[in-house]
């Protein structure tokens, strides 16, 4: 089979620049720990809506989506804090995206979603649920208040 | 050819009855730009729920439209090609499926009872009928498959050394895609859904259900593409007035669709609990597989055009461009496929963000990605669509177009208002803006404390170009019914304009049989798809109860027995 010249360095390219943007990726994942949510099986155990400090600047954070709304609602950690989100629904498919900081994750029932992020900076995060989940959808909305230390 | 009129009956319906349900489905596009942006700041109008909206507006717009074109499109491209009709009797069955199921699912759309939108996740919970209306829909278009095959046999049994036609090569891939993939919803809804929807079972694993709808839903978007990729292929180059730059290059693109289009989908599910990492990341991978043929024919179709621009006396780098024939009325398809052709470089692009693992956090469920897909869906798929509809309308039955000019203008008006909408969708998408949500009542309303103004310039885009669009598409329904009411004109035939090849190479048997390809598909489905759903199986909890959308408390189950 005999192919025109140009097409085949078409084709090389394009795999070429595909394979560049995997080695991005790659790079990116290592260097910046950019990553896609976590799984974890099922359990209780992280039903409950709760937000645990671990140490001084650790915090887990039990969100439980419902219609409609997140609880907690309001989430006060300090400037520099780590912060382990772990989510379910109650209910229905939910949404979950902290758009400063790109955390975005999927809320379901039966199921537990996990990602971790490090506020630096202080000031008020919206999440905002970014699933359709019935009529009260577009109410529902919570925030992360990176509010102290207030002096410094 | 002369067709029979059975033939020209039914394809007339399955062109005309979209075309048709359109007006509603491209009305809801416009008032959700209207809400979104804060202008209605209502839940409803019109006695039209935003939510209720929006499911009309995907369920007509993305699965209607686009199954009911490619089925006639199908039975068009072998009949023309083969040079003899599908079974009558087959046809019509497939048809009344198709037409039964829409019935059903917009009675439960218009009747307030399937709010669930075109993706209907469980467990919100919609009437039965919508589901067994999807279900119909879906069944109705297989049967063609079926038909054409037999159809294909026959004549490669007669000429077992010709290569297939090309279009006829990416139609049956084309249903073939759409059959396997279809699979695993029929088995969501017929499985999972209905029994649950009816009351007969108590729950559903709602991250089974995703799952499985993502195993068709990338598939599906295939499905509604390939159509127009075998156009752009087969029709545009003859139209463009040149010739299609390698034939070869056309068959390697649709099978390497055949094999990548289902192994991705999973790529919709990178924020999604109980599936890993890993198993996220080589759906990724594949995903950049599958970009690999769409860059094939970005090439393949830009060297056709430029050909075609030479030959007509085009000069210099650039200079072909100018000599296109872009407004004219003789060949104004050319119009209608060139328009989607620059819209699709920008929803490609965008496509490979999506792709792009952990970069989808940037933008997963946000604007973004309706911001990404009309620039698809609606862009090369629909106004192919919808110029291929006007034009095997004209044609079979013999009836000149209604306002030819503006026919020709018609999809730079699109491209306008499209780019204008995907831009603030896009930017609104960067900026967090959820998509799927009615932000007049609350975000885009300054009485509300989740006011948002950084939205406004966003989401005033997007109206700005939802009206344009809007205007587009009526002038279009204007046309289309308007040379339906015209008188007969001429000779009325089955006729497509076909393009030779300019590098038409001899027959590979490799890129001209079936079985090898999909062999492959099926192994590299198990692969990519076994442990996705070992990890649902092993990750979820309980089932859910349904949920109705309005309460937050389940509904109840009928007394067990």
């Amino acid at each position: 089979m005999k192919m025109d010249k140009i097409e085949k360095r078409v084709i090389i390219s394009s795999l070429l620049l595909m394979s560049l943007f995997v080695f991005s990726l790659l790079y990116a994942k290592n260097k910046y720990k950019t990553d896609v949510p976590e799984c974890l099986p099922y359990d209780k155990a992280y039903t409950e809506p709760k937000v645990n400090q671990l140490d001084e600047k650790t915090y887990q954070v039990f969100s439980v989506a419902s219609m409609w709304q997140f609880q907690p609602s309001e989430i006060y950690i300090p400037v520099g804090s780590e912060v382990d989100f772990y989510l379910t629904s109650k209910d229905v498919v939910h949404g979950f995206n902290i758009a400063q900081k790109n955390i975005n994750m999927m809320a379901v029932y039966g199921a537990i979603n996990k990602t971790s992020v490090k506020f630096d900076k202080p000031g008020v995060y919206d999440i905002v649920c970014h699933e359709y989940c019935g009529v009260g959808h577009q109410n529902m909305r919570a925030q992360v208040i990176v509010n102290y230390p207030r002096s410094k | 050819m002369q067709v029979t009129k059975t033939f020209k009956r039914i394809i007339f319906l399955e062109l005309a009855i979209p075309v048709a349900l359109l007006t509603i489905g491209i009305y809801h596009g416009l008032m959700q730009t209207i809400y979104r942006a804060g202008v209605l700041k209502e839940t409803s109008f019109a006695k039209l729920d935003y939510y209720q909206g929006l499911t009309l507006h995907g369920v007509i717009n993305a699965l209607v439209l686009t199954t009911f074109f490619a089925v006639a499109f199908g039975h068009v491209t072998l009949t023309f090609y083969f040079k003899k009709e599908p079974n009558r009797k087959l046809m019509w069955l497939s048809f009344i499926l198709m037409l039964s199921g829409v019935l059903m699912a917009s009675w439960a759309m218009l009747a307030g009872k399937a709010s669930v939108l075109y993706t209907f996740y469980p467990p919100l919970k919609a009437h039965p009928l919508f589901y067994l209306g999807a279900t119909l829909l879906i069944a109705g278009s297989w049967i063609p498959l079926f038909d054409w095959a037999v159809m294909y046999t026959r004549w490669k049994k007669e000429n077992p050394e010709t290569k297939t036609p090309l279009a006829v090569l990416g139609t049956l891939i084309n249903f073939t895609i759409w059959f396997v993939c279809t699979l695993a919803v029929a088995y969501e809804t017929l499985v999972l859904l209905i029994p649950w929807s009816m009351g007969w079972t108590a729950a559903v694993n709602v991250n089974l259900a995703r799952t499985l709808f993502w195993f068709f839903g990338h598939a599906l978007v295939y499905f509604w593409l390939l159509p127009a990729y075998i156009m752009f292929y087969t029709i545009l180059p003859k139209v463009a007035g040149g010739k299609l730059y390698s034939d070869l290059a056309g068959r390697i693109a649709l099978f390497l669709f055949l094999i990548f289009s289902i192994p991705v989908g999973v790529h919709h599910q990178y924020s999604d609990p109980t599936i890993q990492q890993g198993v996220k990341f080589f759906h990724g991978l594949l995903t950049y597989g599958v970009s690999i043929p769409s860059f094939i024919t970005a090439f393949t179709i830009a060297a056709s055009l430029e050909y075609a621009g030479r030959k007509r006396g085009g000069k210099g780098w650039f200079g072909w461009m100018n000599k296109l024939p872009f407004f004219d009325e003789n060949r104004f398809l050319f119009a209608y496929f060139i328009g989607g052709l620059i819209l699709f470089i920008f929803g490609g692009v965008t496509g490979i963000v999506n792709a792009s693992y952990s970069l989808n956090n940037v933008v997963h469920n946000t604007a973004w990605l309706p911001g990404h897909f009309h620039m698809t869906v609606a862009g090369p798929v629909f106004l192919s669509i919808v110029g291929m509809s006007l034009y095997l309308y004209s044609k079979m039955s013999g009836k000149r177009i209604f306002m030819p000019k503006l026919t020709t203008i018609i999809p730079y008006l699109w491209v306008i208002g499209m780019l204008i909408f995907s831009f603030g969708m896009s930017w609104g998408g960067l900026r967090g803006e959820p998509r799927r949500t009615n932000l007049g009542v609350t975000y885009l309303n300054p009485d509300s404390e989740l006011f948002r103004s950084d939205w406004v310039p966003t989401t005033t885009m997007a109206m700005l170009g939802g009206i344009i669009m809007f205007i587009a598409g009526m002038l279009f329904i204007v046309i289309f019914f308007g040379t339906m009411l015209r008188k007969r004109s001429a000779d009325p035939i089955l006729t497509i304009p076909v393009s030779e090849a300019y590098h038409d190479e001899k027959r590979v048997p490799l890129f001209d049989r079936f079985k090898p390809w999909i062999i492959a598909m099926i192994i590299i489905i198990l692969i990519s798809y076994v442990p996705a759903l070992m990890n649902v199986n092993e990750n979820s909890g309980p089932k859910a109860p349904g949920f109705n959308i309005d309460n937050p408390t389940p509904i109840e189950q009928p007394a067990a027995k």
